[in-house]
């Protein structure tokens, strides 16, 4: 208000000053504007995924009945019982290995697809790529049948080569090892399609420079495209964490924790405390045990894409 | 350079280079072989989904014989779904749930993504980082307080919550994506437009939704699965029958313990899993575009 005056009354006096006067008003409203454009994404942000956060702390520090405040009980109380420290367990050896199985896989298909050129390329990755477009939900659920315990397919096919059936759900270490592999199985396309794209982006410069200097296959790897790959595999595999340790849908179908609650990860348990037994403070603390983890990966995240961001900016 | 090096490197060796052609080409056989096996194990269950959606009943509960044949494929596991006034409900459900969605999501993104990667304001850059960072927060983090917060807003158990709670997990990526793009359209373009009396909302709809389609379409599959495959919310907060949408309807209402629903189950989930199968093979490019928009393009 007090600016638009000034610049009329300066106006006034001299043109050239009226136009810096509207140019100022210009911009103001050009940020008015964009501000305005804004401001649905904020409210959804806000209103339904930072203000959930934070209600989540809150709702984590109140007894069963939502009525007083218990301080961090509910916390205490999880991590002195077994099946919870079993929930942390599972939830890290789940998120470590497939990740790490993801991130090979991803590696050896990227490289096996690299080979390749041209139309046949786009084939076979296309093939590759199925297991990620089909929703998660009803895949695991064709898992689940494959692993059936009366009528496996796979124990079928052990069988017929005159092996023993496997238990693949019915034992602890085979239902973690089954969950892995389902999650491995979904995810590895989306490595080896990140990979491939890392690959595609290295000149081919550099590897006819090695080749003249008569390095190996394996020096070419070491020495050109795994440092040259470093910054996507990094994001890549910190991305995944994320997304994998807070898995629910796979765990929830395959085994819904079982047996004995030995797969449960952070978000099932969460859901069978919260929802299922409707201990709403309770699902809301075990949920919160992830917080540090993703805040811990959200934070390298964000300082690689800052960096890069800033590298494609200069 | 590189052409020099090459032409004096076959003339006074030309055997040298023999041996290397044999040797690509047999790494190009290994890779085939290798990737067949890959392209095997990777299409193992979306090969059994479609086998046992076409065996009768019958014949799943007889357990005789090869499971991963079909000995006598019918339809009727099809035509008692399409028939199925349940599944038809689902169906729909998903349908114009995953249609709202991805218009109000594209809608948010392509407003904001336009205003953050070029109307640049005071606090922009805080903005487009927070939208990344909130795309780290994975849903299972956030459904215990939202139960409380739909619920107390009366949502619970009624399709509508979903049309409110997907876009929070399909906007974040999507206007990163469209940051993406938008930010690799030339400055001149819209100076030149600003210059000729355009407005911003022409210059929106005129110059960045035209130049930037490519990235409209990615982000567009990218909100449509979501829509089309979450799982956790729906799950949570929708119970009863006529409110599910197709994942949790089929996972929950089909199952029903025997044996021998799992034709009618394995035939809900291809006709589940069709959509978004049949748009990704037409628009594969796309759907790799979004895929990787995310680490290439940021």
């Amino acid at each position: 208000m007090a600016d638009s005056t000034l610049a009329i009354g300066a106006g006034a006096a001299s043109t050239p000053r009226r136009q810096v006067g509207s140019l100022k008003k210009l911009a103001r409203r050009r940020a008015t504007t964009a501000l305005l454009l804004c401001a649905p994404l904020i409210v959804l942000i806000v209103s339904l995924k930072v203000y959930p956060t934070f209600y989540a702390v809150f709702l984590s520090l109140l007894d069963r009945k939502m009525n007083s405040f218990v301080g961090f009980d509910n916390y205490i109380f999880l991590l002195s019982r077994p099946s919870f420290q079993l929930v942390i367990f599972q939830s890290c050896l789940f998120a470590l290995t497939a990740v790490l199985m993801k991130a090979l896989f991803g590696f050896v298909l990227a490289h096996l697809m690299h080979n390749i050129r041209g139309k046949n390329q786009r084939i076979w990755r296309g093939l590759l790529l199925v297991p990620w477009v089909i929703p998660l939900a009803l895949s695991t659920l064709t898992w689940w049948w494959l692993f059936d315990p009366s009528y496996s397919a796979f124990n079928w096919t052990l069988n017929w080569l005159g092996f023993e059936s496997i238990p693949f759900l019915g034992t602890t270490w085979n239902a973690r090892i089954a969950v892995i592999a389902v999650n491995v199985w979904f995810g590895a396309p989306f490595f080896m399609i990140m990979y491939l794209a890392a690959l595609k982006s290295v000149p081919e410069q550099l590897y006819e420079a090695a080749a003249i200097d008569g390095a190996s296959a394996w020096q070419k790897l070491i020495f050109i495209t795994l440092p040259m790959m470093r910054n996507i595999i990094l994001i890549t595999v910190l991305y995944s964490l994320i997304v994998t340790f807070a898995d629910f849908d796979i765990v929830r179908i395959l085994t819904n924790g079982g047996p004995q609650d030995s797969t449960h990860l952070f978000a099932t348990y969460a859901f069978t405390v919260g929802i299922q037994s409707g201990n709403i403070p309770r699902g809301a603390s075990v949920s919160l045990f992830m917080l540090p983890v993703l805040a811990t990966l959200a934070f390298f995240v964000l300082r690689d894409v800052m960096k890069r961001n800033k590298e494609i900016s200069t | 350079m590189t052409s020099v090096t090459a032409g004096a490197g076959a003339v006074p060796r030309k055997p040298k280079v023999g041996s290397l052609e044999r040797q690509n080409r047999w790494a190009l056989r290994g890779s085939y072989a290798a990737l067949s096996v890959f392209v095997v194990m990777f299409l193992i269950p979306p090969f059994y989904m479609i086998m046992t959606s076409l065996k009768s009943s019958a014949e799943i509960s007889a357990q005789k014989g090869n499971p991963w044949i079909a000995q006598n494929p019918t339809l009727e596991n099809f035509i008692y779904l399409i028939s199925n006034a349940q599944f038809q409900r689902y169906f729909f459900n998903s349908v114009w749930v995953t249609a709202l969605v991805v218009v109000i999501s594209m809608t948010i993104a392509i407003l904001a993504a336009f205003s953050l990667s070029r109307m640049g304001f005071k606090g922009s850059q805080v903005i487009s980082t927070g939208v990344f960072l909130t795309y780290l927060v994975p849903p299972s983090l956030l459904f215990i307080p939202l139960f409380q917060i739909v619920g107390s807003l009366g949502l619970i158990n009624n399709t509508w919550v979903l049309v409110l709670l997907f876009p929070t997990l399909a906007v974040p990526f999507c206007t990163w994506i469209m940051i993406g793009y938008f930010s690799s359209i030339p400055r001149e373009l819209d100076e030149a437009a600003l210059i000729d009396g355009a407005n911003y909302l022409q210059i929106l709809t005129k110059i960045f939704i035209p130049v930037a389609l490519p990235g409209i379409i990615a982000a567009t599959i990218f909100a449509f699965t979501v829509g089309w495959g979450a799982f956790l919310y729906p799950l949570a907060y929708l119970y009863s029958a006529d409110q599910a949408v197709l994942t949790v309807g089929i996972v929950r209402e089909l199952i029903r313990g025997d044996v021998f629903a799992w034709g009618t189950i394995m035939a809900a989930c291809v006709m589940g899993a069709a959509p978004p199968i049949i748009i990704y093979t037409f628009l594969m490019d796309y759907y790799v575009a979004g895929l990787t928009a995310g680490a290439t393009k940021g």
